[in-house]
């Protein structure tokens, strides 16, 4: 069976000023994969996702969405196209409730049936949200802001999910916790575009896996192969 | 070793500075009050009259305010030009009462002249909300990601250029608003003046930021504004089009001052190009008041500083023997803003904000 492409990153470059910050950037995601980028900070991770979203221009290539070019398109119709990221560090709108964060997730949906189901189905899968739900999100914990930035995003029912650095920051037990909730999701047949620090866990859970430094992929493999590549190992995984 | 005696002894000198400051301000207002109150010279129903007209003065300055603390909310900015586009509201309004006048519709009886102040209102918020639109894409849009000192430039200069396009228009004198007979009649109160046009101001500037206050916080556009004045980024990875809620807002800041523009020209029965001036830096005052980028800050902001102004002059003053102490009503207000900026940036609910965010 021949895998179907649905986000392909081609050769991308993005420029902040006169910094090169990514230089020849390409992906491949099939449907109902998750693939991981690795990498050290400031190689490039945020700002791949932010190309694929559309918060950054990026200056040559091309992204593309089941072979349509979604460059140059703005980032809020991007999400209404299936692509929805979970940016880095949560960031929950702090002074509005837990519903209307996801209500704001919700945004692109036109019927009121869906937006109720779609809360419904956040409050089924972190039912500490539904406790939560008339407080502002600033007072949430940071693995319930976790769960929130996750329901939230899912609640424009994304064919594509990227997730930036999702455990960061987070208990030990939350990052099981949230790397369990991508695998459900993966599993209900979502898209996922995985960008960590923690290697070791995204690299137990991807399929595939990109390594990114200082904005070039300079490895890609099986994410399985890449857990036994030395490199990986020495550089990513603190192996020696 | 000097330089930091220096440093230390400057620092002292600020601190004791300030200290005076406040010693003299709580001076001036606790003394001067017992000393007018116990002259006797006004009677309760001087005091009632004052607290009505600084409350319709105040529901006026709130109506305005909301626009510049919504924007700020939202861009981080201070839209200088907000005055003018009051001035524009009060600009329309005088054509729509003055024609209703010279029809002979006006002043026929009490529903002529609501009528008259109702369509009166919806054209200044017709004419002031374009206009608004227009400025924000103009002179603010292509320098969103400028600099923040840029567009605070811009917006002065987007004030200059509508002052003197409304000179062009209707030259520098100053247009009469025609007697409107209904409003100067007063409720028959016995003991307290209460003027028609006083309950009007009021209860219509109340629909207004009451209409204003559950479309923010209950509609789906209202929740989206919030989200884009806390993250333009995140909000446009929510799908949410930033452009459209930063153009709703400026409409909804426009459409209230119009409004209020028409409400200021019924009370004070003229306008010329420069009548959004001096209201326009009372708002803004009343939003800095109030903590900028708080809605509910700025209403309480525009209320307290209409209150300050109508009864502080008599109330801190007259105990003093300054002689006609409301000519300092400027003084007070601004006065005010100096002092709420020195001791409290963030304005009387500020605090509320920093504690709801963290």
């Amino acid at each position: 069976m021949n895998p179907t492409p649905i986000l392909e990153v081609d050769d991308i470059h993005v420029y902040y000023g006169n910094i090169h910050a990514l230089k020849g950037v390409s992906l491949t995601i099939n449907k109902g994969e998750i693939v991981t980028l690795i990498g050290a900070n400031g190689a490039g991770k945020t700002t791949t996702l932010n190309a694929i979203s559309g918060l950054v221009p990026s200056r040559e290539g091309q992204v593309r969405l089941r072979g349509e070019t979604i460059s140059g398109v703005a980032s809020h119709l991007i999400v209404g196209r299936g692509i929805v990221q979970v940016p880095e560090g949560r960031r929950m709108f702090a002074r509005l409730t837990v519903e209307e964060n996801l209500r704001m997730g919700g945004y692109t949906l036109t019927r009121a049936a869906d937006v109720q189901a779609g809360i419904d189905r956040a409050f089924e899968m972190f039912p500490r949200l539904k406790e939560r739900r008339t407080q502002v999100a600033g007072t949430l914990s940071g693995g319930e802001q976790q769960m929130l930035a996750i329901g939230r995003a899912l609640m424009a029912g994304p064919e594509v999910l990227l997730l930036d650095e999702p455990s960061m920051g987070l208990a030990p037990v939350l990052v099981d916790f949230v790397f369990d909730t991508i695998s459900r999701l993966h599993a209900e047949g979502t898209t996922i575009l995985l960008v960590e620090q923690n290697a070791r866990m995204a690299l137990q859970i991807a399929d595939r896996g990109y390594v990114i430094e200082t904005g070039m992929i300079v490895l890609s493999d099986l994410a399985a192969n890449l857990r036994e590549n030395d490199t990986v190992r020495k550089a990513y995984l603190g192996i020696v | 070793m000097k330089a930091s005696l220096i440093e230390r002894l400057t620092e002292g000198a600020i601190a004791t500075f300030l200290w005076l400051l406040r010693v003299a301000v709580v001076l001036v207002v606790v003394v001067g009050s017992a000393l007018t109150i116990m002259s006797g010279r006004y009677s309760l129903e001087v005091y009632v009259g004052l607290v009505v007209s600084g409350l319709t003065l105040g529901s006026i300055y709130a109506l305005i305010a909301l626009g510049y603390t919504m924007v700020y909310g939202i861009l981080r900015m201070i839209n200088f030009a907000h005055g003018e586009i009051f001035m524009a509201g009060a600009f329309a309004g005088y054509f729509v009462v003055t024609a209703s006048d010279k029809l002979g519709f006006l002043n026929q009886g009490p529903v002529t002249a609501m009528i008259t102040i109702v369509v009166a209102i919806l054209v200044a918020v017709a004419v002031a909300t374009p206009i608004a639109l227009l400025v924000e894409k103009i002179a603010y849009r292509p320098l969103r990601n400028a600099p923040r000192l840029v567009p605070l430039i811009s917006a002065i200069g987007a004030s200059f250029v509508l002052q003197y396009t409304f000179r062009g228009f209707f030259g520098p004198g100053i247009y009469s608003y025609p007697t409107v007979d209904f409003l100067d009649q007063t409720l028959p109160i016995s003991g307290v003046i209460v003027r028609y046009v006083d309950v009007i101001v009021v209860i219509s500037a109340f629909v207004m930021m009451t209409g204003l206050y559950l479309f923010v916080m209950r509609t789906k556009l209202g929740t989206a504004i919030r989200a884009v004045s806390e993250d333009k980024d995140t909000a446009a990875l929510m799908g949410i089009d930033v452009n459209r809620a930063i153009v709703t807002t400026f409409g909804l800041g426009a459409a209230m001052a119009g409004a209020a523009g028409v409400l200021y020209a019924l009370l004070f029965r003229q306008v010329f190009f420069l009548t959004g001036f001096v209201p326009g830096i009372k708002a803004f005052t009343a939003a800095v008041l109030g903590g900028i980028g708080n809605i509910p800050g700025a209403m309480l902001g525009g209320l307290f500083l209409g209150q300050v102004e109508s009864i502080g002059p008599t109330l801190f003053l007259d105990g003093f023997n300054v002689p006609s102490p409301n000519q300092l009503k400027d003084v007070i207000a601004f006065t005010m803003l100096v002092l709420v900026l020195v001791f409290r940036p963030s304005g009387i609910l500020g605090e509320r904000i920093a504690r709801s965010r963290a």
